[in-house]
């Protein structure tokens, strides 16, 4: 037996967490990690609630259908990880600087080819 | 209280202070390893809440890759090696949203579930849960698949400068 809403007031909190990080944060990767945060929350939300209905639903073909969720989440964390960070070393490579309050998306980069 | 409920309290305590040392932590580098043993503690609580599947996928995607990529882009974007001053903006328009949106939503889930106990079924081992993405899902996982490859090409063409340049020559042209 377990208490469903320990899981979930934790993934609450680590979603608040995330939410304070990208506010907070004015270095991009660090505004990522916090990104990241925001996902697992909902991938323990996803999970949780998965767990929590499996008793109650009856067709078999229906169970797990949170962590398959889950699964995508991942795959999707993957991907935006993936271009965030290609964006990321571009912008530092043309910008010089990875800080984003600093960023001026109008201006013509120096080291534009 | 049972032992399961123990673990759930430990590995979540785990988590939530790892994030919040995650996002208040001066040093970059110790950011992405709090965040190895954020990741860590939720993968637990995946096995306590009998996803095995989904916490193994999390050690070896989350852990393993994600949090490597992030390292390394603290490194090639030589980010200081000691404490910095210049990584935060103001604090409390953050907090106050973040505190806002998550201890709303903790009242939220905690006004919905209570104090109640639910049995934990059938664990999703990697047996039924490839029965479940490559029978119900199978759709969906192949469209995931798809937009994976579109991200990392994606990727592979932002990251270099060479291609597409050419084009933009003759355009200039």
């Amino acid at each position: 037996m377990i208490r469903p809403v320990v899981p979930f007031v934790v993934a609450a909190l680590l979603f608040g967490l995330g939410v304070y990080g990208v506010l907070r944060r004015r270095n991009a990767v660090l505004v990522l990690m916090a990104v990241e945060l925001m996902l697992n929350a909902v991938n323990i939300v996803l999970v949780t609630a998965d767990t929590t209905v499996r008793a109650a639903v009856r067709d078999a073909g229906l169970t797990h259908t949170g962590g398959v969720f889950a699964l995508f989440v991942v795959v999707i964390a993957a991907a935006e990880v993936g271009v965030g960070l290609a964006v990321i070393l571009q912008l530092y490579r043309l910008r010089d600087t990875v800080v984003v309050d600093d960023l001026d998306l109008d201006a013509e980069p120096e080291g534009a080819r | 209280m049972s032992g399961a409920d123990v673990l759930l309290l430990a590995l979540g305590a785990v988590a939530v202070g790892a994030g919040a040392l995650v996002v208040t932590t001066r040093h970059l580098v110790r950011a992405g390893l709090h965040l190895v043993v954020c990741l860590g503690a939720i993968a637990g609580l995946y096995l306590v809440l009998g996803a095995e599947l989904v916490a193994w996928v999390q050690v070896l995607i989350y852990v393993g890759a994600v949090v490597i990529l992030l390292l390394f882009a603290v490194m090639l974007t030589r980010a200081p090696i000691g404490p910095a001053d210049d990584l935060d903006r103001a604090a409390w328009p953050a907090a106050l949203v973040g505190a806002g949106s998550g201890l709303g939503l903790a009242a939220l889930f905690v006004s919905a579930y209570g104090w109640r106990a639910v049995e934990v079924a059938e664990p999703g081992t990697a047996g039924l849960m490839g029965d479940r993405i490559f029978g119900s899902w199978v759709l969906p996982f192949e469209v995931v698949s798809v937009l994976l490859l579109a991200a990392l090409i994606g990727a592979i063409v932002v990251s270099r400068p060479d291609i597409g340049a050419k084009d933009a020559k003759e355009r200039a042209r």
